[in-house]
């Protein structure tokens, strides 16, 4: 049984499967997928108990996904990534019911202690 | 000094400013000034200077017409004096026949009839054709003289008429001969000759009892010898000091000059049938003291109008051209203002975008970067684990210094949410000097208030202001040295829609070609450690807050920002 079940959803590929990689050498359960539909596919199959996600996604945002996703799996808990250097937008995330944010480029160690924090909860 | 500056533009002394619109608001003015001088100066002095000419010429006619008058007055009675005394002559001569005033004592009655009737004659006497006085009336001795060689006798023998000029002859006192021709049956003829007493009765005629002081009535004889006395101008049978002027039927006034010099009004009548000219002499300084006096009034008014207009066309030229410069200044600095602020948006939504792009691929290299530490730190030993490792610490933390370049700059163009709240200035400085009291003390640097009383409080962004308050003083920090001083000044602006707030230093000071850029992004004169965003994100934030900022500063002397926020925020 795996430490952490996280759902990762970021719009560039690289960025997805790379951190997916580093988390798993960290002992978590990781799936990347790189667009919203793709991310409310997954949870529709799958229970997860960290979503970490991109704010800014061609498509469907981070907020609108992290509605779906909740409608879905009411209990999960969410960890945005926010590209832009504000505060601001993390905060409007936070506001939209997610556990925390982090700006990219995120430092892996921060990212862990969150994921942590929001099942310790 | 405050009243010159109404008159005179204060920028007339500026000299040397290299504005070149400053010559043209200089020319403006003089333009402005000489034109309207002229169009109104003008006239005046050409209406005073006709109107002098004008009330000189009616002055002189007045002058000139009383004497005129009194010329032709006097003329008149000076000749009915002399016609009557001749018509009187004549009639004795034709009524009484040649024996009649050959007998002495019907020449006695005859001279006594006539002296009752006509005042002035002196005596009578009866002459025949050779000259031979028959007989005479009168307080001399002359009967049985002879006149036959005077010039006289042979005058009134070929004229019939004879007036003399005024001597003195065997009676010794002035008088003169009236003397009348009648022709006898036969071609003989004998003289009737009275002589008139010159002085009394002709004083009287030309003597008015008006005259002016400085004026002089007298008669003179073709040859210039005074027939009368006068005031001035010599005694009876001298000659006078005013040559006799030329012949003229008619009364006339014309100016000249003795022949000591003095100019005079001369009005003269030649007497008819007499070698006598009535002469009347003014004195036109007399005369004149009303034209001085009107002159000198002409002179203070036009001198006083001109000052007063003049002064009138200074001032209003300088509110004009000042106003008018007033307004151009303002308008270039609108200009340049609003050019300014749409160089800062663009440059920051350049910033923006660019930061926003790189971010993407700085995520990336920073997880690649991040996996193969993880694997080299999961991986048995290797050859140069520990350096690679070390390459790849330092490659992630290059990563991050990229990163909070990036982030700040996505602050410096973000769109932000403004949360307005009733602000205390001077609190809410004072909060932000509390970050600094270690280095403040540290330093021995003093931060001074100068805070009006009753300052109002402000509507505002708190964060926003905070940040702004601790941009600029974080700089004044790092521009003064040790013991160095910070004066904070707020005051109220636009009557009160608008509150000031001035943080001055007293550091090193920023170069005018640095001032020009202070609030370029990416623009910095530390030599290390600053990325020169501060303060373009304060411009950015005070703009947005619907404030202006702005900076002064001397090389050495220090720095001041102001910082000018609406009291109340109205626009977003």
């Amino acid at each position: 049984m795996a430490l952490l079940r996280v759902l990762l959803i970021d719009d560039e590929e690289e960025l997805v499967f790379t951190l997916a990689e580093r988390l798993m050498l960290r002992g978590i359960e990781v799936e990347g997928v790189t667009s919203g539909a793709d991310a409310i596919g997954r949870v529709q199959e799958k229970k997860f108990d960290v979503v970490v996600l991109d704010m800014k996604m061609p498509g469907m945002g981070g907020l609108e996904v992290m509605r779906m996703i909740r409608r879905e799996q009411p209990t999960i808990k969410f960890i945005l990534m926010t590209g832009r250097g504000s505060p601001e937008e993390g905060e409007e995330g936070m506001q939209g019911g997610a556990f925390a944010y982090l700006l990219k480029p995120i430092n892996i160690e921060d990212l862990m202690e969150k994921m942590m924090e929001a099942v310790s909860v | 000094m405050k009243f010159l500056r109404r008159i005179i533009p204060d920028y007339w002394a500026e000299e040397g400013n290299s504005e070149e619109g400053l010559f043209r608001y200089r020319r403006l003015w003089k333009y402005s000034v000489s034109l309207t001088a002229l169009v109104s100066l003008a006239p005046l002095i050409i209406m005073t200077v006709v109107n002098y000419y004008q009330y000189q010429k009616v002055l002189r006619v007045e002058m000139i017409h009383p004497i005129s008058q009194l010329a032709s007055n006097t003329k008149r009675s000076l000749e009915s004096f002399i016609e009557e005394r001749i018509s009187a002559l004549n009639l004795i001569i034709h009524d009484k026949s040649f024996e009649d005033l050959a007998d002495q004592e019907k020449l006695i009655a005859v001279f006594g009839n006539m002296k009752n009737s006509f005042g002035g004659f002196v005596d009578l006497g009866l002459i025949n054709a050779e000259g031979y006085q028959r007989t005479y009336v009168g307080p001399y001795e002359l009967k049985g003289k002879n006149y036959r060689d005077q010039d006289w006798f042979h005058e009134v023998s070929l004229r019939g008429v004879y007036v003399s000029d005024v001597f003195m002859g065997y009676r010794n006192f002035p008088h003169f001969v009236i003397a009348v021709k009648n022709e006898r049956a036969g071609g003989s003829f004998y003289v009737l000759r009275a002589t008139i007493d010159a002085e009394t009765p002709i004083q009287k005629i030309i003597s008015p009892l008006d005259l002016r002081p400085s004026t002089d009535v007298f008669v003179i004889n073709r040859e210039g010898i005074l027939q009368t006395s006068s005031r001035f101008h010599g005694r009876i049978l001298e000659r006078s000091s005013v040559v006799a002027p030329p012949f003229s039927s008619r009364p006339e006034v014309l100016e000249g000059h003795t022949r000591e010099g003095q100019s005079y009004l001369l009005g003269y009548a030649y007497i008819e049938r007499t070698p006598f000219i009535l002469m009347i002499v003014a004195q036109p300084q007399a005369l004149m003291k009303n034209w001085l006096s009107v002159r000198r009034d002409l002179i203070w008014f036009l001198i006083g109008s001109m000052v007063l207009i003049l002064l009138v066309i200074l001032w209003g030229s300088t509110y004009m051209v000042s106003r008018l410069r007033e307004a151009d200044l303002k308008r270039a600095a609108l200009l340049h203002n609003a050019e300014y602020t749409n160089k800062m948006a663009s440059i920051g939504r350049l910033a923006a975008g660019v930061a926003h792009e790189i971010n993407n691929p700085l995520a990336i290299i920073n997880e690649k970067a991040g996996l193969v530490k993880d694997l080299a730190l999961l991986t048995e030993d290797f050859p140069q684990k520990e350096k690679i490792i070390k390459i790849i610490d330092s490659l992630l933390a290059n990563v991050e210094r990229c990163s909070t370049i990036t982030h700040r700059l996505l602050g410096f163009a973000k769109r932000m949410d403004v949360h307005l709240e009733t602000i205390n200035l001077e609190l809410l400085i004072r909060e932000v000097l509390g970050f600094l009291e270690k280095e403040a003390s540290y330093r021995d640097i003093s931060v001074d208030f100068h805070i009006p009383e009753g300052f109002p409080s402000i509507q505002s962004d708190r964060g926003q202001l905070q940040q702004v308050f601790l941009n600029i003083i974080n700089n004044a920090f790092a521009a003064v040295g040790e013991g160095g001083k910070i004066d904070i000044s707020m005051r109220e602006e636009r009557d009160g829609d608008a509150v000031a707030v001035t943080i001055k230093d007293n550091g090193h000071g920023i170069s005018e070609e640095d001032l020009k850029r202070i609030f370029e992004p990416f623009f910095t004169t530390k030599k290390e450690g600053g990325v020169g965003l501060g303060l373009s994100i304060t411009y950015g934030i005070v703009e947005k807050l619907g404030g202006r900022i702005s900076v002064e500063s001397k090389v050495g002397q220090g720095t001041g920002f102001t910082v000018i926020l609406p009291a109340q925020k109205t626009r977003f």
